[in-house]
């Protein structure tokens, strides 16, 4: 962090769902984000990481405002978001935080071509004469690579790409310091996705954005994120630099996802198919190979390295030796998760 | 080397009535799978892929229809009667989904299911049904068989819903099963578990299967013979290692580069220019044309149709012996 204020900051932050159902109005509870804490420096590009139910998802739309915290801090550009009245967190999140969906169809008007939505946008942030909007209008599709007779189409007459690009633009119209990618390449095909993620790699450079990247996808982290914070189940369970992360992770959650990543040749591990959870103790217990007794109190996140956490008692005992209030019945090297040896050769797309 | 061929399709084309006009999305495919093969159709969204397994089991939607050969065992399915037609769907040939929710009746317990499937089938009773469902979903790797055969669709997750429409469609011991994108719409350690399980039935029950992604290297792991398909178009018919050390085809060539690398970021993602046509778009000549880097007028014409350049290795770019070297993976950090 270096001194300065991070652009983007949460801590402890949570969100449970609270509801009741079926026929006996049987109450549930789901803790979809808990105690998160993370920060990200301008012009940094983080990645959230995890699987469905992660609460990757549910951290953007509180930063942006679409859900509230059940408790924790959130702050942007040094201004605190929680604890303030609806009015000027509004103010201050408009004018620097802005989100790309997913799916481009339904998150543009269907009968406002691309063109007005953008023209529609700097109405209602910059007092601009019409002149000025169209100037500032034209750049931003030619930012985006999308031609005037593109610009003047209705969403359903644009490709899944073209429409992703128009996203992209409509989102850049406020001018905002950071964007929140939820999955922008995870629809389009492969020869799309390289397009787009070739221009969200120009346009942070050129304007000087800081990114939080939302993908499921190992390979398309590796191409944009500088860090990466893997979620289980709304815990944290390992945060760091993304070499570290992809090249030697040390939670067994961590592993787990990069072995499973398709590659030539590798015929992954079956292993049989878990019903239902474990309420107590450390979220990933009952599917790690490696669980024994410690994991039914739940692991703290502990810096195992440089910039580097890891929730993991195991990792924890031999990693954090100088820590303290280590249980005492955590075995020596026997019980790390074993060291997953850098991809290579064969690896990604190609035979040897 | 026409023993063991299990299912040929001749020069198939399929059409689909769109705004009042038949327009082909499937395009003179033809290819072999052996008993035991696995072979892979991989593509993008709109290239045929899902149409071409499709046509197999006569399973179009609404006015489609299929002209060419589609030999199962010796027979051709396209001319074959509804009896003989039901029969191939129940016991031979079996199909799996992307959805499974969407291909299973939600008021019917897992069990019943499977039990259905073996009774009316097998012609097992009860009990010998029973049994056997709890052995099939113990072999596709569930842990508790008999809470999940008592479970409802709903009370289960889309990976474990997979498992039990995969024992299902192995209930009767079929020839051939089609997968259809059975993992996309699951986790990416879960799809590691299916590609497993299917991969171990493979072994165990020497299946031949028509396996279906839009992921090259997903193919790669299960695939013995891989086809890539571009509009409707095979244009690469090729052995699995052979197609990812050197692609014969600047599609697939693009495609290679265009995906991100796990081992290192690239500065600079190769990317393929425009985007894959339309159908109305669709003309004479290779449809990968207007975005090839090596086109030339002659490929602006005639239909491109694979021709086998080393024996079990087709493409069907013209100009494939002179690119070799130009369509080699790039070196980088492989």
């Amino acid at each position: 962090m270096s001194g300065t204020v991070p652009t983007v900051a949460v801590d402890a932050l949570t969100r449970i769902f609270r509801g009741r159902s079926g026929l006996r109005r049987i109450a549930w509870e789901n803790a979809a984000v808990r105690e998160v804490t993370f920060a990200i420096d301008a012009g940094e590009s983080l990645a959230l990481v995890g699987e469905s139910g992660s609460g990757k998802t549910t951290i953007a739309r509180m930063l942006v405002g679409l859900e509230s915290p059940t408790s924790g801090r959130m702050w942007l550009g040094g201004h605190e978001l929680t604890g303030r009245p609806g009015r000027e967190t509004r103010r201050l999140r408009a004018a620097s935080i802005q989100v790309v969906f997913q799916d481009p169809y339904t998150s543009l008007t269907p009968h406002q071509s691309v063109r007005s939505a953008l023209d529609e946008v700097q109405g209602v942030f910059f007092s601009r004469s019409p002149a000025e909007r169209q100037a500032r209008t034209s750049a931003l599709l030619e930012a985006v690579g999308l031609d005037q007779r593109e610009g003047a189409a209705l969403p359903r007459r644009l490709s899944g790409g073209q429409r992703q690009r128009a996203a992209i633009a409509r989102a850049l119209a406020v001018e905002p310091r950071v964007l929140i990618l939820d999955e922008p390449v995870s629809a389009l095909d492969v020869s799309i996705q390289a397009q787009i993620l070739n221009l969200l790699a120009d346009l942070r450079r050129s304007l000087d954005l800081t990114y939080l990247f939302i993908t499921h996808d190992l390979a398309v982290v590796r191409q944009v994120a500088d860090r990466v914070v893997v979620l289980y189940r709304g815990r944290v369970v390992e945060l760091g630099r993304v070499e570290v992360i992809l090249g030697h992770p040390l939670h067994p959650y961590t592993q787990r996802l990069l072995e499973s990543v398709p590659r030539l040749h590798a015929i992954p591990q079956r292993r049989a198919a878990v019903i239902g959870e474990l309420a107590t103790g450390c979220v990933f217990r009952a599917r790690c190979p490696l669980a024994q007794a410690i994991c039914e109190q739940e692991p703290g996140l502990a810096e195992v390295g440089p910039g580097h956490s890891c929730r993991c008692w195991l990792v924890a005992a031999v990693e954090g030796a100088a820590r303290t209030d280590l249980p005492t019945d955590v075995g020596g090297e026997s019980c790390l998760p074993r060291a997953v040896p850098p991809p290579s050769g064969h690896g990604g797309t190609t035979g040897p | 080397m026409t023993d063991g061929v299990l299912l040929e399709l001749r020069h198939v084309v399929t059409e689909l009535p769109i705004d009042g006009e038949y327009l082909p999305v499937v395009r003179e495919v033809s290819f072999v799978a052996r008993r035991g093969e696995v072979v892979g159709l991989v593509g993008e969204s709109g290239s045929g892929k899902s149409m071409t397994a499709r046509s197999i089991l006569r399973l179009l939607p609404r006015g489609g229809r299929t002209r060419g050969q589609i030999l199962f065992d010796g027979a051709d399915i396209l001319t074959a009667d509804s009896s003989t037609l039901r029969m191939l769907r129940a016991r031979r040939i079996a199909m799996i989904f992307q959805d499974p929710r969407a291909h299973v009746d939600p008021l019917y317990r897992c069990g019943d299911h499977l039990d259905d499937a073996l009774r009316i089938h097998l012609g097992l009773g009860r009990n010998a049904a029973r049994t056997r469902s709890l052995e099939l979903l113990a072999e596709v790797g569930i842990a508790d068989p008999g809470r999940v055969y008592r479970s409802y669709p709903g009370e289960l997750s889309g990976g474990m819903l997979q498992r039990v429409m995969i024992a299902g469609a192995l209930a009767v011991d079929p020839d051939l099963l089609i997968a259809d994108e059975p993992t996309t719409a699951l986790d990416v350690t879960i799809q590691a578990d299916i590609m497993a399980i299917l991969d171990g039935l493979r072994h165990r029950r020497h299946l031949s299967a028509v396996f279906i992604t839009h992921d090259l290297e997903l193919a790669a792991m299960i695939c013995d013979r891989v086809l890539v398909m571009y509009a409707g178009r095979v244009l690469e018919d090729r052995t699995t290692a052979d197609l990812f050390s050197r692609p014969l085809h600047p599609y697939t060539a693009g495609l290679l580069r265009a995906r991100p690398l796990l081992e290192g970021r690239r500065d600079r993602l190769e990317t393929i220019p425009g985007r894959p046509p339309r159908l109305v778009e669709i003309g004479d000549g290779c449809p990968f044309a207007p975005r090839c880097g090596f086109v030339e007028d002659a490929c602006r014409s005639g239909a491109p149709i694979p021709r086998e350049v080393e024996p079990g290795q087709a493409t069907a770019c013209r100009r494939s012996e002179d690119l070799v070297a130009q369509l080699a993976p790039a070196g980088e950090t492989r």
